[in-house]
């Protein structure tokens, strides 16, 4: 296996004849062996990324190798390697656990035996063993995202693609699908993972790209993210708006990185924390204001989001909303 | 969490081949046939309907003495074998856009099998939910009077005739599936296509007796050439060149309507 399982180089893809730019030049390789995240908000991009990656969508331009194969010219062998869990937990309903894996095992071209074996075998090591022959119209949603990354798992795929595996998922159900997707990795698995948790990228990948609006803002490991943006996050808490607003006058200067201000929350990236945090608090004590909590933290991935692209990660739906092509529209139909 | 280790050191199939692309299509004709089974629902609901035609038209209709034609039983059993081997299509439709809803069609173009398989698959099971339904539907004509007069494998003929027909014409519904934003509207857009063909039609209603501006479509659409042919072979009524006809509208509607759904179906993403 080469070094990198995937990568792709300037891929565009428009929808509506062009007017919208889904992907807008995105290049990426993903290396062999590890989680690979491709953050952002909805509609940024991450999932019409991987349905070119997976061969499900044709880019618009561009050029994607995937386990050494041209997405566009050999689909039929990128097929082979890959397995695909997508954001809506396709299952068929109609069908068991075992029957939806069965049949993904069969359309994959496994021996009946081998098909049926493995698919014993996934249902086990997922937790659905008692739910084997119940019809997957009576599982619960993190029964059925199980089930839906089973399916992808059917034919020992060496690369995977998880387009936002726990979205709508309970922190248990969470929790376990992250256990899983660790799991396989040990196991040699390279992943590609989208999503718009931040807390789950900082979790998983080891690597990973921020898209918005079609576009990569920033790459590189979660550390480095966060370090270029400073080392520590103060919050400052006051007991009305009003304060808060009054005292970001003040000590905006301390840092420069813009503040972001809640509420009642003012949080400020600062290189050297302590200090920052003294001279923040001989500003605020000369003033009128009355302070009621100050906390230093690491700064997380909303952190990074917030200052690459000015708004919060998941804030952005309704404004991509209207832009989102036929067919995701139908998906969010489907969901709700 | 252990996931069970990889196991795929033995030498990868030969997936091209039309052995995987005929088991594929099987694959997936189970799957829809499994459906039908564990949502009975559906299966009744296509029965229910052409029962209730049968009973309607051979009780109500044959009261107002608007036949005059003879037994009317012979007569509108065939016709409603038709039409509700061409109502199964509607079916084909709602059944593909709620795949494509539901996502099943991207992990099907995910999977290194045969691409026709999806839409072989479908309309190859309702083919044989069809059948079964002409089977139901042939015992309820029995039960109402329904004597054909040609013999056993005359029937089958007629069956062969119809069925296939109704396989062509459910390509274009397949088109119609994925052309669909939902499967509502999937089953909403199969009625504008559904009701002239098998209405405007010899399905309940001798030819001359339709309104004049009406028997100009009705006597050269494919629906009543199969009628006629169906009900030429079932109960000796003149089949002419029906028979012909039927297949060679088959043939064409095929040949027109499996390209449309196959570019659909790469289309859609």
């Amino acid at each position: 296996m080469s070094e990198f399982s995937v990568e792709a180089t300037d891929i565009v893809r428009t929808f509506n004849n062009g007017e919208f730019r889904a992907l807008d030049g995105v290049s990426l390789q993903v290396p062999t062996g590890q989680v690979f995240g491709l953050l952002g908000p909805n509609g940024s991009g991450k999932t019409t990324m991987v349905r070119i990656l997976s061969t499900v969508l044709a880019p618009t331009e561009g050029r994607a190798i995937v386990a050494g194969y041209d997405v566009v010219k050999h689909p039929g062998h990128v097929r082979r390697s890959i397995g695909l869990a997508g954001q809506f937990a396709a299952v068929d309903e109609n069908l068991t656990g075992f029957e939806n894996l069965r049949m993904v095992g069969f359309l994959n071209h496994m021996e009946r035996s081998r098909a049926i074996a493995r698919s014993r075998q996934l249902l086990v090591d997922f937790g659905l063993a008692d739910f084997a022959h119940k019809l997957t119209s009576t599982y619960s949603g993190g029964m059925r995202r199980r089930l839906d990354l089973a399916a992808a798992l059917v034919a020992d795929p060496p690369i995977l693609f998880l387009d936002e595996p726990t979205t709508g998922l309970d922190p248990q159900s969470r929790q376990d699908l992250w256990a899983i997707i660790e799991g396989l990795v040990e196991g040699g698995t390279t992943v590609l993972l989208t999503t718009q948790y931040l807390e789950e990228a900082d979790r998983l990948c080891k690597q990973l790209v921020v898209l918005d609006h079609g576009k990569i803002i920033a790459e590189g490991t979660s550390s480095q993210l966060k370090s270029s943006l400073g080392n520590t996050v103060l919050v400052l808490t006051f007991a009305s708006t009003g304060d808060a607003q009054q005292t970001l006058g003040l000590i905006a200067d301390i840092s420069a990185k813009p503040a972001n201000v809640d509420g009642t929350v003012i949080e400020l990236t600062v290189d050297k924390g302590p200090a920052s945090a003294a001279e923040a608090l001989r500003r605020i004590d000369s003033s009128e204001v009355v302070l009621a909590g100050l906390q230093l933290r690491e700064p997380s991935l909303d952190d990074v989001f917030l200052n690459l692209t000015g708004h919060k990660a998941e804030d952005d739906v309704a404004v991509v909303e209207e832009k989102l092509s036929r067919r995701a529209r139908r998906k969010a139909k489907a969901k709700v | 969490m252990t996931i069970t280790a990889r196991t795929t050191s033995e030498t990868a199939p030969h997936h091209s081949s039309l052995r995987y692309a005929a088991r594929d299509v099987v694959t997936l004709a189970r799957r829809n046939l499994l459906a039908l089974i564990r949502v009975p629902t559906a299966l009744v609901f296509m029965v229910i309907q052409p029962v209730m035609f049968v009973l309607l038209f051979r009780y109500i209709f044959q009261a107002l003495g608007a036949f005059t034609h003879g037994d009317y039983v012979n007569f509108l059993v065939p016709g409603i074998l038709v039409q509700t081997t061409i109502f199964g299509a509607v079916g084909t439709a709602i059944g593909l856009a709620e795949d494509l809803q539901r996502g099943l069609i991207e992990r099907f173009k995910a999977l290194p099998m045969a691409r026709m398989a999806v839409l072989a698959g479908r309309t190859l099971a309702d083919s044989l939910r069809n059948v079964i339904v002409l089977v139901i539907i042939t015992g309820v004509g029995f039960l109402v009077g329904f004597r054909p007069h040609g013999g056993f494998f005359d029937y089958i003929a007629a069956c062969l005739v119809m069925l296939l027909f109704a396989y062509c014409l459910s390509w274009g519904f397949a088109f119609v599936g994925l052309a669909a934003p939902n499967s509502e509207t999937a089953q909403a857009m199969t009625f504008p296509l559904i009701f002239p063909l098998t209405f405007a039609s010899t399905i309940f209603i001798p030819l001359l007796d339709l309104p004049r501006w009406l028997q100009g479509f009705a006597n050269n659409q494919p629906v009543s050439e199969t009628t006629t042919a169906v009900r030429a072979l079932m109960t000796g009524t003149p089949a002419g060149n029906s028979i012909w006809v039927s297949l060679i509208w088959s043939v064409g509607l095929v040949a027109v309507l499996a390209p449309l759904a196959v570019n659909q179906f790469r289309k859609i993403a």
